[in-house]
């Protein structure tokens, strides 16, 4: 074990916690990741593109995971979870629980397991659009890439057929949950977010209308590694999807739902509407809001979107959404303030962007932590040693995340050099 | 280093069904010239029978040098490492036996093409040793402002010395002029104490922060660990020894008299956002006309931003300053009103929990629309017009103040719009730059430095003078290694946000001089310690290499002959792809390894076997030939995949040695350039593409097809799509007909 002085506890591998980790150990200090998925990168890895540069997420990802295999310095725990934080700046105590995988180290990637595995289940990085195998692999980039077996759907050691596919070795379905147990100097938590549960939001028809999507399904279905590989189609019937409605503050900024603003959707709508303009050039989008918000730089993509005049901005709020029984198109009902009237139009396909709710809002940290009316952490609440970053403080993108997960980086080393 | 070298094959996913691994083992160790003996089998190399199979031969038989020929080098990365051991991984799993029929002739020749490079490149390459120096750990933070004060706090609670400077004779920025801040914390309803004053005090009284104001830059040279930074103050100048700098000298409000329409310098009780904190000081909202208390304050938003004759970008906080000015209006005078007139509100995050407490007082009237112009309305009182309502009306509001609020400008943006300037001039020729220079006043520089490529950051495009990074992933990345950005000289953004951005240019500044100090490369390869070894003795001056350096690395000497600022370098190889002497060598990286490896390949003589190389970015065309093969995507057997560190170091004799060979085609696989560009040295892509723009003159003048050497922009996530791109320029190849020189 290394001096416990210069250990740092990163809770989340999504991009807030991969950074805060690599930067806080390429300034020389030992830092473990804990993440409950079973491959890290968190909400990013299910991006197709990133605003405003509409650049992959995978390849920043790929240069931090490269920054972690070149860096002894780095440990990471997938299925995991911190159990216990007690303790106080300089010298916590940690316990982590460590869930099964199945499968181990000697995994080659082979594809094997999941060939003969008889049982499918739905596949949650695509929302449920589709299924995998009980043994899958997250998805084609994931890291570390290695499979992995889902207990809820693998019929056990009675079938064992992927145990006897594998020449490695690698799978071992009597697997049990660890326990370790380390000392950090340091936390930081980094527990990312959910999706607002867009069938709350009753009048929108999320559930009920079947070619309502959220925004973050939308990124799957527009990701080369989605269900649809890649291609824009609508859920009910495969049909491309030239007509498309947004829907913002799906949740957000509603007492009734989320009262804060979600920070990312509108840059997130007007992005997704670089997807279908780009997949279908005959295609026609319209995007009802209550205020563009799009920050600094931002503005210039909100003008470029804009300016194509087959998008079109309504300034009003969507009152609802119902579905056209026979096509099963998507008749929405909005106001529409500036043309001072109702309007009621239909469309292949309607996005929520539906809002960010911190992990938090759900799954307490294992400390002594409080927590805004909707689950953020509160940042002064915090004992010293303690630092929340990234969406877990306030909604935040992926930029605004990056540069506060750096700035913990150095906060978790001031906790050290404090003692 | 006496290499021992010892060659395993792995015959694991499915290698050892799809190969000859008997023949591979010959063909490789007559390729390569190496006893074949050196050359293993193993089932599952990866295995730890596997792994003790190796360290057995490195254990007993002294092996220190190790091609390992099984799966792609991304993974099993923790299971192949030998320490103080060569490792050089060829990839025949994914660019082989998942992506070629088995057992063909075509399929064998590409494996022992791939296994002889591998054992070519080991070969070739050199243990690493870092390069040490004595170097200083001292930050220096330019700026006083909350950002800079932040920086320099942030370091020196790390335990660093930290020198902080400061233009002004007094710290405090901006925030030392606010009445109140902006609720930073839930539940967002109470106005706070500028957090500036207790920044003042702490930074005063840090034992490792000493403070320089009334201090400038005269000049910075040398680089990160070694950086000398000579000031001028009280008259005279010092010279002090740092080693990386935080650059957070700030902003200035949009200059209001450029907005004539609003009336500002017409019309006495228009004012800015920034006067209004001092009024708000002061006590009353008292205006400046007549010393009338102001009861009915307007508040003019994106006055000059989010305007394309103005600033084209959000300031990001005047909403919620002038919402937080509403509130000194309100609570000043409980019968005043405040009216807002927007675009947009944009109050985003839980700021949105303030918006809604000020929205709430029926006091505040918050109104979206156009204004269009500002006119008096007698008594020193105010029109304020306004279009585009909700209402779908004109609407003339009569108050007697009027805020504008005004947006941000980095103080980089004026030097920045003076080099951009300079530079398009010095391209059109000496009289151009010589009329420029007289003709345009020079601003105030803030670096200074004594770099070859210039004395600021390089501007970045698009993004308005502002010392933004390009990445998304890696907010502090800069072009000058050692120098980090911070608060709204990077973007707009508000006190709380300064100060939690000042800290991540901290922590990039403390990393820096760690790595320098320990002769490891800064990010992106934040383990390297390999630097370029050049050897002057045979360089021309043809200053290519000092040009093309995308982080202003190399210097010149009064004979024009380059001169390494090692701790500046990246380590992107971009010189060695530039230099047309090939004297640009890394020891596990150079042009002999790359061009040797090439030469390893087998060229049939038949005219219908074509063979085609393509030099792939190792940090996204790779991966997305890696995944590509994952998903048992096939393509055409003739081509071989080289990674590169970077497309940028790709030397164009390469190129000509492969065509000079009988090589049918050579494919260069790099990341996106321009304005949205994806490679992490910034301009490698472009300037392999520059370069091969050149290649095809060569290739013109030998009478061979231009077409034989394409560049293509390939993303990670295009895996789906490279198949289609390989196979499409091998059509192209066959079209163009084998190479002429083949068989000579």
């Amino acid at each position: 074990m290394t001096d416990q002085n210069r250990n740092v506890l990163v809770i989340g591998g999504g991009m807030s916690g991969l950074t805060a980790a690599v930067e806080a150990a390429e300034a020389g200090y030992d830092v473990f990741i804990v993440e409950k998925n079973s491959y890290l990168g968190g909400r990013v890895a299910q991006l197709n593109k990133y605003f405003p540069k509409l650049c992959p997420p995978n390849c920043g990802l790929e240069i931090n995971f490269k920054r972690i295999k070149n860096n002894a310095q780095v440990t990471f725990y997938t299925l995991s979870e911190a159990e216990k934080i007690s303790g106080q700046e300089g010298n916590f105590d940690v316990t982590i629980k460590i869930n099964p995988r199945y499968i181990n180290n000697k995994c080659t990637g082979c594809n094997k397991c999941a060939e003969v595995c008889p049982v499918e289940r739905p596949d949650e990085f695509n929302f449920g659009m589709d299924n995998t195998k009980a043994a899958y692999i997250p998805h084609n980039q994931a890291f570390p890439f290695k499979y992995v077996i889902d207990d809820k759907y693998c019929k056990g050691p009675s079938c064992a057929k992927c145990v006897e596919a594998c020449k490695y070795d690698a799978i071992h379905l009597d697997m049990k949950p660890e326990t370790i147990n380390i000392k950090v100097g340091s936390v930081i938590l980094a527990a990312g977010w959910n999706l607002y549960d867009a069938t709350k939001v009753d009048n929108l028809g999320f559930g009920k209308v079947q070619n309502v999507i959220t925004n973050m399904m939308m990124e799957r279905l527009a990701s080369p590694n989605g269900p649809t590989n890649g291609k824009i189609l609508r859920p009910s019937d495969g049909k491309e999807v030239k007509s498309i409605a947004f829907v913002q503050c799906a949740g957000s900024r509603d007492e009734n739902h989320l009262p804060y603003c979600s920070y990312i959707c509108c840059m997130a709508s007007l992005k997704q509407a670089t997807y279908i303009r780009e997949q279908y050039p005959d295609s026609k989008v319209q995007i009802f809001y209550i205020d563009i918000r799009t920050p600094g730089r931002y503005e210039q993509f909100y003008w470029k979107v804009r300016d194509d005049e087959n998008v079109v901005l309504t300034k009003g709020k969507v009152a609802r959404i119902t579905e056209d029984p026979e096509t099963k198109d998507v008749i929405v009902e909005a106001e529409d303030i500036y043309g001072g009237s109702k309007l009621k139009a239909r469309f292949d396909m309607v996005v929520l962007a539906a809002g960010m709710v911190p992990s938090t809002k759900g799954a307490k940290i294992p400390a002594d932590i409080s927590y805004t009316a909707e689950g953020f952490v509160v940042p002064s609440s915090l004992k010293k040693g303690i630092y929340a970053i990234g969406t877990l403080k306030s909604p935040v993108d992926v930029a605004r995340s990056v540069q506060d997960a750096t700035g913990a980086a150095i906060k978790s080393i001031q906790s050290m050099v404090r003692r | 280093m006496d290499k021992k070298y010892g060659v395993y094959i792995c015959k694991g996913c499915s290698i050892g069904e799809s190969l000859d691994i008997e023949k591979l083992t010959k063909e490789a160790a007559k390729g390569a010239k190496i006893q074949a003996e050196l050359i293993k089998k193993h089932p599952v190399l990866c295995s730890p029978e596997g792994v003790d199979f190796i360290k057995k031969d490195i254990e007993g038989e002294g092996v220190n040098t190790i091609v390992i020929a099984a799966c792609s080098p991304r993974v099993k990365y923790d299971v192949f490492d030998f320490p103080n051991c060569i490792v050089e991984r060829t990839n025949i799993r994914e660019l082989v036996a998942w992506t070629q029929p088995p057992n063909t002739e075509d399929t064998q020749l590409l494996a022992e093409d791939y296994v002889k490079m591998g054992i070519v490149k080991a070969q070739k390459g050199d243990m690493p040793e870092p390069n040490i120096e004595e170097t200083d750990k001292t930050i220096l933070v330019i700026g006083g402002g909350i950002s800079g004060m932040s920086a320099a706090l942030e370091s020196a609670n790390a335990g660093y010395q930290v020198i902080l400077l400061e233009k002004t004779p007094e710290l405090g920025g901006w925030g030392a002029k606010l009445y109140k801040q902006s609720p930073g914390e839930y539940p967002y309803e109470k106005l706070e104490e500028p957090m500036v004053f207790s920044k003042i005090k702490e930074v005063q009284s840090h034992p490792n922060i000493k403070v320089f104001t009334s201090s400038e830059i005269e000049k910075t040279e040398g680089q990160p660990g070694l950086f000398d930074v000579t000031i001028k103050r009280n008259g005279g100048t010092e010279t002090i020894r740092v080693g990386a700098m935080v650059l957070a000298a700030g902003w200035k409000p949009y200059d209001a008299t450029k907005l004539e329409y609003l009336g500002y310098g017409q019309f006495q009780n228009v004012i800015t956002n920034v006067q209004m904190e001092e009024l708000a000081s002061k006590g009353k909202i008292i205006r400046p006309s007549d010393g009338k208390e102001a009861k009915k304050v307007a508040f003019i938003q994106c006055a000059g931003s989010r305007d394309p004759n103005h600033l084209p970008y959000c300031s990001s906080f005047c909403c919620m300053t002038s919402l937080k000015q509403a509130v000194y209006v309100r609570e000043k005078n409980q019968d005043s009103m405040a009216y807002m007139f927007y675009k947009d509100i944009r109050t985003p995050g839980q700021y949105e929990l303030f918006y809604k407490n000020v929205q709430n007082d029926p006091g505040v009237l918050l109104t979206k629309g156009d204004v269009t112009g500002v006119s008096d309305a007698g008594d020193g009182n105010l029109y304020v017009e306004v279009e585009n309502t909700l209402l779908g009306e004109k609407i003339r509001v009569e108050a007697d103040l009027v805020v504008l609020a005004t947006g941000v400008v980095p103080a980089t943006a004026e030097p920045q719009k003076y080099l951009d300037g300079l530079a398009a001039a010095v391209s059109k020729g000496d009289d151009a730059k010589k009329a420029y220079i007289e003709s345009t006043p020079k601003p105030e520089f803030i670096l200074n430095l004594t770099y070859r490529q210039g004395p600021e950051l390089p501007s970045l495009e698009g993004a308005y003078g502002f010392a933004d990074s390009n990445f998304i992933c890696f907010q502090y990345e800069t072009r000058r290694t050692g120098v980090y950005a911070a608060g709204c000289i990077r973007q707009p953004m508000d006190m709380n946000s300064s100060a939690e951005d000042a800290a991540g240019a901290a922590l990039k500044a403390i990393q820096c001089v760690e790595h320098i100090a320990k002769g490891i490369a800064v990010h992106p390869r934040a383990w390297d310690v390999t630097f370029p070894d050049v050897f002057l003795q045979r360089c021309t001056a043809c200053k290519r290499c000092t040009e093309e350096c995308p982080f202003g690395a190399i210097d010149e000497d009064e004979k024009g002959i380059p001169y390494y600022k090692t701790n500046r370098c990246r380590r992107c190889g971009t010189c060695m792809g530039a230099c047309p002497e090939r004297i640009v060598s890394f020891k596990d990286y150079h042009v002999d390894m790359i061009g040797s490896m090439i030469k390893s390949v087998y060229v049939p003589d038949e005219e219908d076997k074509l063979r085609i190389i393509a030099l792939a970015c190792e940090n996204d065309a790779y991966p997305a030939l890696d995944t590509g093969g994952f998903n048992r995507r096939s393509y055409d057997s003739s081509i071989r995949f080289i990674p590169v560190r970077c497309l940028g170091s790709t030397n164009l004799v390469w190129v000509a040695d492969a065509l000079s060979r009988g090589i049918d085609g050579v494919l260069l696989l790099g990341c996106k350039y321009g304005e949205d560009y994806q490679c992490h040295f910034v301009k490698g892509s472009e300037l392999a593409n520059y370069r091969f723009g050149k290649v095809q003159e060569t290739l013109d003048r030998l009478q061979l097809e231009s077409d034989r050497v394409q560049m293509i922009q390939v993303a990670i996530s295009e895996y789906d799509k490279l198949p289609d791109m390989i196979n499409e320029f091998v059509e192209k190849i066959k079209a163009v007909g084998p190479n002429p020189y083949k068989g000579f």
